[in-house]
């Protein structure tokens, strides 16, 4: 991965120094409150409902075990001993105090970590596919891009007071795992027939109170123009987008209400015009410089079959099942990609113990050449372990707690803090996680559903993406009642939709019985291998809708 | 009043001109809708933006304004920055460009890299303190108006 130079650590160096003074700033009252919140959003703090929260960024979601350790460390001495990791990858840390966060950035600084741009109406922490490297349907590895792409991002002068949030995504993947359609700028690494690397670029999707499906813009942005191309964008966006109305101040209103045509023409002309100023494409210097951190680790050669993993997947159904549901191919033989899941009963979604960092740490250091990946499914990921290690990391994982075997299926949601810690949400969600769950805790029937991405969102925000779960859940407050939306039918992969609402809402006591309803109907009219997305879009939603409001 | 110019603190020689009662002496900062209205041939002329003035109004016009100043009503409103980005690289204006409204010392830094040179800093705040910020970061990855070679070509 990524190994800072000296101008890389000078610079997050200085972060910490300027946002002590502007720690100290607020703390003598010298910085009003509405002054000092613009300045901490810049850099991660959030002030929630008890406490204030630090948003750390884990760049395109890569960690080493030695940040890890240090995230371990800033649970125990700064915070209540655990961390929450989000839907941008990123991890936070729910109750450090205000004076403590200069000294928690001089620990992050230490291993070359920050809370930079974590939030703010500025270009936010980058995602990216988090099989990246090690996927077989792999065409451009898009790491470097996206560091070249953090880098750029960093601090850019022009581009610091957005009139909204700006999230970038990366992907070079055959399949889209970074949901790049539902970001507002979109990146999809190709190679033309030349072989040469360029972006395929969508602007304008996103999720929030009015979800949209980013939209193509270009067909093939060249590697090196990427920096000049998306600075046109966001200087479009930066002079144009509205800032009468905060809900409708993100880049999607904006290529919404010129459409797409008129937006492109502008950026188009956006481009020529800083292309004639003399802007300066990338060098292929610099593209391999920073490609030169993210090559193979010394992989062994090794057998695609391992005898030993063979054997136990035989004589231990539990292995097999995990193997089964939590591992996928990876791009060299003898390797596997393994999947933490950071989802069960009794623990909220993405929520991970200092102690479980440590071991986590423990676990890549010795399987798993020192690297961990956060998703932005709110799960961790080790990318590179031999086959023949499957069974050793499975047990170690289950001491950790993060072997249910639960990835994709309905156990695996998304879900957003909720009304527990947030001052945005209408409802609680964490709660009504838990209680799904705990309800749903037959594997034996969650396997037979197949795939369902379950996401959950307490309010509108749509934190918790539910636009674009197979079933969405959103939490909403009607008269003082905590109510839950149920959506069907989204998807933030290559085919891309937004769920739709199948009619009222229900309270927390209603909610597993009509999520029950729905899988039933789902249950008898599927055909033979069909997943419940690809059932809905057959179906439509009067199946649904006349079964669940059947007794109305 | 005193101001930042050039890195240094400065006694300000304008004035700004809101078109109410008599015409004071000396250089005047207006509004764009003053400009075009009233006759000032014979005086310095600073033109003070808005967030929502479109450049391609006055790019023709830059040649008449010693100074342009650039609003910003409150500092989460970026507009100006490339504005300001847009007049130095684009539209080739050499003189003093000046930010004012909601200014302070956070600010600075990002000013100046888009080309800025001068600053109002909001009345309550430590003036000499704000000098310090121009040296909040001293590397900056990207090119802007104050850099014309990314970081990397400078390795």
């Amino acid at each position: 991965m990524y190994q800072y130079n000296e101008n890389d650590q000078q610079i997050v160096d200085e972060r910490v120094v300027q946002f002590r003074g502007q720690v100290k700033r607020r703390l003598s009252g010298e910085l009003k409150e509405d002054e000092f919140r613009i300045l901490r959003l810049q850099n991660g703090l959030y002030l929630q409902i008890q406490a204030y929260m630090l948003r750390v960024a884990v760049p395109y979601g890569l960690l080493s075990s030695r940040q890890l350790r240090m995230l371990a460390h800033i649970a125990t001495k700064y915070d209540r001993g655990y961390g929450h990791m989000t839907t941008r990858q990123n991890i936070q840390f729910n109750w450090p105090k205000l004076e403590d966060v200069p000294n928690i950035l001089d620990d992050l600084a230490s291993v070359q970590m920050h809370a930079i741009q974590t939030s703010g109406n500025c270009i936010r922490n980058i995602s990216a596919d988090q099989f990246a490297g090690v996927a077989q349907d792999e065409i451009v590895d898009p790491r470097p891009y996206a560091e070249i792409m953090r880098q750029w991002s960093t601090f850019h002068p022009e581009f610091a007071y957005l009139p909204r949030k700006f999230k970038f995504a990366f992907t070079g993947a055959a399949q889209d795992r970074a949901a790049i359609l539902f970001h507002d700028i979109g990146y999809r690494a190709v190679k033309n027939n030349a072989g040469e690397v360029g972006f395929k670029v969508y602007v304008g999707g996103g999720m929030g109170r009015t979800p949209m499906i980013g939209k193509l813009v270009n067909e093939f942005v060249p590697e090196k123009d990427l920096l000049v191309y998306t600075e046109a964008i966001m200087r479009v966006y930066n002079q144009f987008g509205r800032r009468d109305n905060k809900y409708k101040a993100r880049i999607k209103i904006l290529v919404h209400e010129l459409k797409l045509p008129k937006f492109t023409e502008l950026v188009e002309m956006e481009f020529a015009a800083l292309r004639q100023e003399g802007a300066v494409p990338l060098d292929m210097a610099e593209i391999e410089r920073v490609a030169a951190h993210f090559t193979d680790p010394d992989y062994l050669d090794l057998p695609d079959q391992s005898d030993a993993f063979n054997q136990h997947l035989q004589d231990d159904k539990d292995f097999s099942l995990w193997v089964k549901q939590n591992i996928l191919a990876h791009k060299k033989s003898g390797y596997a990609i393994v999947n933490l899941s950071l989802k069960k009963p009794g623990v909220p979604p993405g929520d991970i113990t200092d102690e479980q960092m440590l071991s986590v740490a423990d676990i890549a250091d010795d399987y798993s050449f020192g690297e961990i990946r956060s998703t932005h499914e709110q799960n961790l990921v080790f990318a590179d372990v031999r086959k023949d290690d499957l069974y050793q990391v499975w047990q170690a994982l289950k001491d950790v707690g993060f072997a249910e075997p639960n990835i994709g299926t309905l156990q695996d949601m998304i879900c957003c803090p909720g009304l527990d810690f947030c001052t945005l949400a209408n409802a609680r969600s964490i709660p009504i996680a838990d209680k799904i769950t705990t309800c749903f805790d037959d594997m034996d029937y969650l396997y037979d559903l197949g795939e369902l991405k379950l996401k959950m969102s307490g309010c509108i925000n749509a934190c918790g993406h539910h636009h674009v779960g197979h079933i969405g859940i959103l939490g909403v407050n009607k008269k003082g009642q905590e109510l839950y939306q149920i959506t069907l039918g989204g998807s933030a992969g290559d085919d891309a939709s937004i769920g739709k609402i199948i009619g009222p809402g229900f309270d927390q006591d209603e909610i597993i019985p009509a999520l029950k309803n729905i899988l039933s109907t789902y249950t008898r009219l599927r055909e033979e291998g069909e997943d419940f997305l690809a059932a809905y879009r057959r179906l439509g939603m009067s199946p649904f809708k006349e079964q669940l409001y059947a007794n109305n | 009043m005193q101001i930042i110019k050039d890195k240094a603190i400065i006694e300000d020689n304008w004035t700004h001109y809101s078109g109410e009662g008599d015409l004071p002496e000396g250089n005047l900062i207006v509004s764009l809708d003053l400009w075009q209205e009233m006759d000032f041939s014979g005086r310095n002329i600073g033109l003070q933006l808005e967030p929502d003035d479109m450049l391609s109004d006055i790019k023709d016009d830059l040649h008449h304004f010693d100074l342009i100043a650039i609003n910003f009503p409150t500092f989460a409103d970026g507009r100006g920055y490339s504005m300001a980005k847009i007049l130095r690289d684009r539209l080739g204006y050499k003189k003093e460009i000046r930010a004012v409204g909601d200014i302070m010392r956070d600010q600075l830094f990002y000013l100046q890299r888009c080309g800025f040179n001068a600053y109002e800093i909001k009345s309550g705040r430590d003036i000499v303190d704000a000098l310090e910020a121009f040296d909040d970061f001293s590397i900056k990855y990207q090119t802007s108006s104050d850099e014309d070679v990314p970081l990397y070509r400078r390795r």
